[in-house]
C-alpha cells in the first residue's frame, strides 16, 4: 500500500483545490478590509467625531486612570472566579431537582420551579441592591456582613436560576433511549443521570453556558451600584472628577480582554469533544 | 450498451494513514442493481459515501452520467440532488412529520410546488403501507416503518441513482422482509441502485452485479450466480461460509 503515488489527475485536483483555497482567502481578506475600512471611515468622518475622540478616547486620561481601574477590576475578577463554580454547582442541583421523578421529592421539585420562576423575574441589579443593603441589616451571626459578600450571593442566586434552565434544557434534549439503555444495564435512575445523561447534556449546553458566563463577567460591574469600588466605580469616579469618560472605554476593554480567551477556550473544548466522538461518521 | 451511469476508476480514500479504499473500479449501468458485500469495515459504506460526494477522495475518478464529479469545481449539491441515499440508522428528521420529511427536499431543493410534492409523497407512502402514519413524527414509528419512510423520502426526489447503506441492518428479520420487498419492487421497476448489504439471499435474487470487498479493495465482482455460488477467491469463500450457514 505504501507504494501508492498520487495520479496525474489527483495532482491536478489538488492544484485546483489549492487555487480555490487561495481564491477564498483573497476574497475573505478583501471583503474584511473593505467592510472594516468603511465602518472606520463612517465613524471618523462623522461631525461629532472630534469631540467624542477627546472625551472617550484620550490617551492621557487612559494612562492616568489605568491603575485605579486595574485595582477595581481585581474585585470583578475575584467575584467572577468565586461565583462561577458556585453557580455551576447550584444550577445543576436545581436542574436535577426539577427533573426528579421520585414521589417524596415533589416539594423539592416545586421549590426548584418556584425558585427559577421568581428569581428570573427579578432584575439582577435589584437583587444586588436588596442583598447588599438588606442582608447586613439582619445582623446575622456567623456570616460576613460586608456588602461585597452579599453582592456575590446575589449574583450566585440570580445566575443559578438562569443556568439551571440551561442545564435543564440540555438534560431534556438527551434522547430517552439513553436513559433506557443505562437502566437496562442495571444502573439506577440517579446513576443514569450522573454517568450518562448529565455528561452528554453538559457538552451540549457549553455554548449557552458560555453565554451566561460572559454575561456574568460583565454583570459583576453591577456591584458598583451597591457602592463597591470595582472597575466601573473607579472609572466613574475618575470621570466625574476629571470630566473625561475615557476610563469607561478602558473598563470596556478590560472586560473584552477577559471574555475573549474564555470564548476561545470553549470553542476549543467543543471541537475536541466533537472530533473524539464523531470520528468520520455522519 | 449505453454509457454507464456511474464509472469509478482507481478510487482511493484514506483517513490519515489508514487506507480505507484502494484501487476501486466500479461500473454501474442504468437499471443495474449492484450489491456490495463484505464484512464490517471492508469499506462498503465509505464507497457509497464517496459516490455521493460526502467524502473527499484521495485519488481516482468518479464519473456520473459521463461527467467527472470528483472534480473540485463540480457543485456537490447538483450531483446529490440526482442521487438518493438511505442510511442504516434511518436518519429521519425527528422534528418533522413523516410527510414533511418526504416533502422537504422536493420543495426546497427541486422547487416542486408543495401541493404536488405532497401528492407524490402521499402516493408513495400509501404504496409502501405507511398511509396511516403520514402525519406522525418518526420516533412514533417502528424501525421497519421508519426505514420505509426513509426510503420514500429518498424516492420523493426521483433520483437517478439510489444508494442504500445496509438499510436492513438495524431491523428484525420480519421487518427486513418488508423493506426488502420494496427494494425488490424498485429493482424490478428499473431503479438503478448501489447497495451495501448483509442479506445474501436478497443479493442473489436482485443483484445484477455483486462486489465482494475486503480490506478496502474489491476482491472479486460479477453476477451473483458466480460470486455467491462459485467464488474464485479463497477469502470470498471464507466470508460466504460464515454468512451462509448450511450452504457452504
Amino acid at each position: 500500500m505504501s507504494d501508492w503515488t498520487p495520479s496525474e489527475r489527483e495532482l491536478e485536483r489538488r492544484a485546483v483545490r489549492r487555487r480555490q483555497a487561495t481564491r477564498s482567502t483573497v476574497v475573505a481578506t478583501g471583503v474584511t478590509v473593505l467592510v472594516f475600512g468603511l465602518l472606520a471611515l463612517g465613524v471618523v468622518s462623522s461631525p461629532g467625531w472630534q469631540r467624542v475622540h477627546e472625551t472617550f478616547f484620550d490617551g492621557f486620561h487612559a494612562r492616568e486612570s489605568f491603575d485605579a481601574i486595574l485595582d477595581g477590576f481585581w474585585i470583578n475578577v475575584k467575584l467572577f472566579m468565586i461565583c462561577e463554580p458556585l453557580i455551576l454547582v447550584l444550577a445543576l442541583a436545581i436542574a436535577l431537582a426539577r427533573n426528579a421523578r421520585a414521589a417524596w421529592l415533589t416539594p423539592v421539585r416545586l421549590l426548584a420551579a418556584l425558585y427559577t420562576d421568581v428569581i428570573r423575574g427579578v432584575p439582577t441589579i435589584l437583587l444586588i441592591v436588596l442583598f447588599a443593603f438588606g442582608m447586613p441589616a439582619l445582623q446575622l451571626e456567623g456570616v460576613p456582613n460586608s456588602a461585597l459578600f452579599w453582592c456575590g450571593v446575589a449574583l450566585v442566586v440570580s445566575y443559578s436560576a438562569y443556568v439551571a434552565e440551561v442545564f435543564r434544557a440540555g438534560i431534556d434534549s438527551i434522547h430517552p433511549s439513553q436513559v433506557q439503555s443505562a437502566i437496562a444495564l442495571g444502573l439506577s435512575r440517579p446513576q443514569a443521570l450522573r454517568h450518562v445523561v448529565v455528561p452528554q447534556a453538559v457538552r451540549r449546553v457549553v455554548p449557552p453556558l458560555l453565554n451566561d458566563f460572559v454575561s456574568l463577567q460583565k454583570d459583576t460591574a453591577l456591584v458598583s451600584s451597591a457602592g463597591i469600588f470595582d472597575a466601573l466605580f473607579a472609572a466613574r469616579d475618575y470621570g466625574n472628577f476629571n470630566f473625561n469618560y475615557t476610563p469607561l472605554v478602558v473598563v470596556a476593554a478590560f472586560f473584552v480582554v477577559m471574555t475573549v480567551p474564555l470564548a476561545r477556550f470553549c470553542d476549543w473544548l467543543q471541537r475536541r469533544w466533537m472530533e473524539r466522538e464523531r470520528a468520520g461518521a455522519l | 450498451m449505453s454509457a454507464p451511469l456511474v464509472e469509478v476508476t482507481d478510487l482511493r480514500k484514506s483517513y490519515g494513514d489508514r487506507v480505507v479504499l484502494a484501487d476501486i473500479d466500479l461500473t454501474v449501468h442504468r437499471h443495474d442493481v449492484v450489491c456490495l458485500i463484505g464484512s464490517s469495515g471492508s469499506g462498503k459504506s465509505t464507497l457509497l459515501r464517496c459516490l455521493n460526494l460526502l467524502e473527499q477522495i484521495d485519488d481516482g475518478v468518479i464519473r456520473f452520467d459521463g461527467e467527472e464529479i470528483s472534480d473540485p469545481r463540480v457543485d456537490p449539491r447538483a450531483v446529490r440532488r440526482r442521487i438518493g441515499m438511505v442510511f442504516q440508522a434511518y436518519n429521519l428528521f425527528p422534528h418533522l412529520t413523516v410527510l414533511d420529511n418526504c416533502v422537504l427536499a422536493p420543495v426546497r431543493v427541486h422547487g416542486v410546488a408543495r401541493a404536488e410534492a405532497v401528492e407524490r409523497a402521499r402516493e408513495l407512502l400509501d404504496r409502501f403501507g405507511l398511509s396511516e402514519h403520514v402525519d406522525k413524527h418518526p420516533d412514533r414509528l417502528s424501525g421497519g416503518q421508519q426505514q420505509r419512510a426513509a426510503l420514500v423520502r429518498a424516492l420523493c426526489t426521483q433520483p437517478e441513482l439510489l444508494l442504500l447503506d445496509e438499510i436492513t441492518a438495524a431491523l428484525d428479520p420480519e421487518l427486513v422482509g418488508d423493506v426488502l420487498t420494496i427494494v425488490r419492487d424498485l429493482a424490478e421497476a428499473g431503479t438503478t441502485m448501489v447497495l451495501a448489504t448483509h442479506e445474501m439471499s436478497f443479493a442473489r435474487d436482485v443483484a445484477t452485479t455483486v462486489c465482494f470487498l475486503d480490506g478496502g479493495r474489491i476482491l472479486e465482482h460479477g453476477p451473483p450466480a458466480s460470486i455467491l455460488v462459485a467464488p474464485e477467491q479463497e477469502r470470498t469463500r471464507q466470508f460466504l461460509r460464515r454468512v451462509l450457514p448450511g450452504t457452504g
